[in-house]
């Protein structure tokens, strides 16, 4: 049997769903939003497992956003693989009434339901008394109290799920024929349906359903037309008609002994977290506990996973027989699994942090804090939890925007999150300042090489800010604004939920963007491994000539080096970087840094271990390589004019291109995963790819 | 006279809606004509507020208060 999980936001419906369905869970999609669908099973019996399907939270059958429209979509149509047998209506037991509205709409469905109150043991702290009997017994199906938090009420939830009967018995709740009488009998002749309600929600909203054929939906069209059909006059008188039947139903089920002293801790909670001073405080010594938690925390097992990789690269090379296979599935296939793995430590860090903020109340705060400013710029008040956490790392940040309601603030936000100065920044940018930025000090405190690094992260910073702006007029909104939003009441966070919240948003990145990051390293690693052979043989012939003449290991070793280089040189990356050497030079780049951009593609921390490889640089100590490298670049002179390739303007220049330009395979991955099209990376990367350029041509033009 | 123009503490009644296609949004979270509300708070930088509303806190952008009549 399938059921569908249907409330409002904020009533803890997936809390109720992890608790039924367990580990048990499948993430999918809804087609056409951004929102996950998930399904997952529950054990009823011994020989009744149900299908539970968690629809996105929504205040009424009417949607404001395209997430909540699925919901309408799913219930409406029978031939819907995800059309349920049961609906569970979940409601908050502490707001009975405005949860309610949604349960008299989907009553009116006609489908069979069973209306579920959760958080009872906050409504009894509240001092809300509900009769569940009388309230069953007026509305006509079951009722089950549940606190999903504290795990009650659970095991008699199943039982009822189990015992379903397949009629509905809900009693009618309104009469929806007055508002539209001969609009409405014309639906039921034309779709041959007896349900009103249904007839009218198709009336309202039929644009939005796909199960109609062009035929029908002009059909439909013309009887809206005809009947002088006002949507939004009608929804208002439904919506009055329907409160005025649920004050009638809840007379005598809800008893209220302690309205006046249900707010004082939350109360007092706000007036100090959304203080001027005081919650501004607060929330930037948050987000600096954050930032410093994605970074700091992670950086032992981060450690682990790249030692673990490193030796099973070594382990594979020992013991399987060379060749191809081997270099292909060790090289390419296993580094690109590590490319995906490192990244699960800093997801699961942030989206535990998040989940945390989420659950207490917090984050509601923070939007209402910052939606002043962050409007400004296109933003929501919650894009600044993506962008601080872009300072660590750009690819948990931008799957964290997923909280943000709103679709075009969203889609803002991961379009600049990539542009915050990440962590594989840092790298680029040490080898760099270390090369142009001499070591000294201003007024005896400040570390020149500091300062300039502090003013990358903030032109970083800026510029997001900017092209957020920017975007603000380019994108269209697809739907209406709002901000009318419930402030949840201040609680524990659930640490349940912060465990499967951890776990499946890991799960997610690895299965989905996954995939994309596997086939791009196995492309690039192609690219920087193999080249036309007669070039290979020829470089193969010179080294082995060379080598047989030598004895020394030292020296083998030093031709090794040199021998990898040129294999590099001539790779079809290799290759490349030569050929766009024509396009990258007003930049200030000869063809071997052509050579490090191309291989950095994938993640920029690469530009640096491209560059020891075709510098021939010995890896053997990390510190002292990179000493050595930053010697042989600064060292490298230009063969035509015999002038040193590595100046000023050619740093900074780069520099400018690393901050701005995507150079991240993993990002573009996600930003797919995310927005569920190729349309949003590609113009990403396209957007970021030209404004490194024009920033590094501008820097390079003015300064050499 | 409108939500908006309330500070911290006064309560009103809802009398009416100034726009038709919010009403209905309003309306579905609890905002219904003859309810009394409270103005909770203003965000540190003056827009948006919450209220307090039919047993629960909302919160608002002060454009989408100023269409809330009251009393």
């Amino acid at each position: 049997m399938k059921v569908a999980l249907v409330g409002n936001p904020n009533t803890g419906k997936s809390t109720l769903f992890n608790l039924l369905t367990g580990l048990n869970q499948k993430i999918g999609n809804f087609p056409g939003i951004t929102v996950d669908k998930k399904t997952g099973y529950c054990k009823l019996s011994n020989h009744v497992t149900a299908e539970i399907v968690d629809l996105p939270g929504t205040y009424s059958l009417y949607p404001k956003s395209k997430d909540e429209r699925i919901v309408f979509q799913v219930l409406a149509d029978k031939t819907n693989p995800n059309y349920p047998d049961l609906i569970i209506l979940v409601a908050d037991s502490t707001n009975l009434r405005r949860n309610l509205l949604l349960y008299s709409q989907v009553a009116d469905l006609g489908l069979p339901m069973l209306l579920v109150l959760n958080m009872s043991d906050m409504a009894k702290k509240a001092g809300l008394k509900i009769n569940t009997d009388k309230l069953a017994e007026r509305l006509g199906v079951r009722v089950v109290a549940i606190s999903a938090r504290k795990g009650e009420g659970l095991s008699t939830l199943k039982e009822a799920i189990a015992q379903y009967t397949p009629i509905a018995t809900q009693n009618r709740t309104i009469d929806v024929d007055i508002f539209a009488p001969e609009a409405i009998k014309q639906i039921r002749q034309k779709l041959n349906t007896d349900n009103s309600y249904y007839a009218l929600q198709v009336l309202h909203q039929h644009e939005h359903l796909d199960h109609f054929s062009l035929q029908e939906q002009e059909e439909i069209e013309h009887i809206e037309q005809a009947n002088g059909f006002k949507t939004h006059q009608l929804q208002t008188a439904e919506t009055v008609a329907r409160y005025r039947h649920l004050n009638t139903i809840l007379n005598e089920v809800v008893l209220d002994t302690g309205a006046e002293k249900k707010f004082q801790i939350t109360d007092k909670l706000d007036s100090i977290l959304t203080h001027k001073f005081w919650g501004f405080l607060i929330f930037f010594a948050i987000l600096f506990f954050i930032f410093n938690a994605i970074f700091s925390w992670s950086s032992v097992p981060m450690d682990m996973i790249e030692g673990s990789f490193a030796w099973l690269t070594e382990y594979g090379h020992q013991h399987l027989p060379p060749g191809v296979l081997t270099d292909l599935l060790m090289d390419g296939v296993v580094a690109g699994l590590g490319g995906i793995v490192i990244f699960i430590p800093q997801i699961a860090i942030l989206f535990g942090l998040i989940s945390i903020l989420e659950d207490t109340g917090y984050m509601a705060r923070v939007t209402f804090m910052m939606d002043k400013i962050m409007r400004k710029f296109g933003l929501s008040g919650k894009s600044v939890v993506p962008m601080i956490g872009g300072i660590a790392c750009a690819v948990p940040s931008i799957m964290s925007a997923r909280n943000i309601e709103n679709w075009k603030d969203r889609i803002i936000t991961i379009m600049i999150t990539p542009l915050v100065s990440c962590s594989a920044r840092l790298p680029v940018y040490t080898l760099l300042i270390s090369l142009i930025i001499p070591n000294e000090r201003i007024w005896g405190i400040f570390s020149l090489q500091a300062l300039a690094l502090m003013t990358m992260y903030i032109i970083s910073i800026i510029t997001a800010v900017l092209a957020a702006w920017v975007f603000k007029f380019i994108i269209k909104a697809r739907e209406k604004s709002y901000f009318i939003m419930e402030l949840p009441v201040y609680r524990m966070p659930r640490w349940k939920n912060v465990f499967y919240t951890m776990f499946e948003k890991s799960k997610t990145f690895v299965f989905e963007a996954g995939k994309v990051i596997i086939a791009i390293s196995i492309v690039l690693w192609v690219m920087s491994s193999y080249g036309p052979s007669k070039r290979y043989e020829a470089i193969d012939h010179k080294y082995e000539a060379l080598e047989t003449k030598l004895a020394d290991s030292t020296q083998v070793a030093s031709l090794e080096r040199d021998k990898a280089a040129e294999r590099l040189e001539n790779s079809y990356a290799g290759i490349l970087g030569q050929t766009i050497e024509p396009v990258i030079k007003p930049l200030g780049y000869d063809w071997k840094i052509g050579i490090a951009l191309i291989t950095s593609f994938a993640a920029r921390e690469a530009f640096v271990g491209t560059m020891a490889t075709i510098y021939s640089v010995d890896s053997a100590d990390e510190n002292a390589a990179e000493l050595r490298l930053r010697d042989k670049i600064a060292a490298a002179k230009n063969p035509a004019t015999g002038l040193p390739t590595f100046t000023f303007a050619t740093g900074l220049s780069l520099m400018l291109f690393y901050a701005f330009a995507m150079q991240c395979m993993s990002t573009v991955a996600v930003v797919y995963r995310e927005t569920k099209s190729w349309k949003w990376p590609l113009i990403q990367l396209t957007y970021m790819t030209a404004m490194a350029y024009v920033a590094a041509l501008i820097a390079y033009q003015l300064l050499k | 006279m409108k939500l908006s123009q309330l500070t911290p503490g006064q309560k009103g009644t809802i009398v009416s809606f100034t726009d038709l296609e919010m009403s209905v949004k309003l309306m579905e979270m609890g905002c219904l004509p003859g309810e009394e509300v409270e103005v909770e708070r203003y965000a540190p930088l003056g827009d948006p507020m919450a209220i307090r509303i039919s047993g629960y806190q909302l919160c608002l952008r002060k454009s989408e208060a100023a269409v809330i009549v009251i009393q």
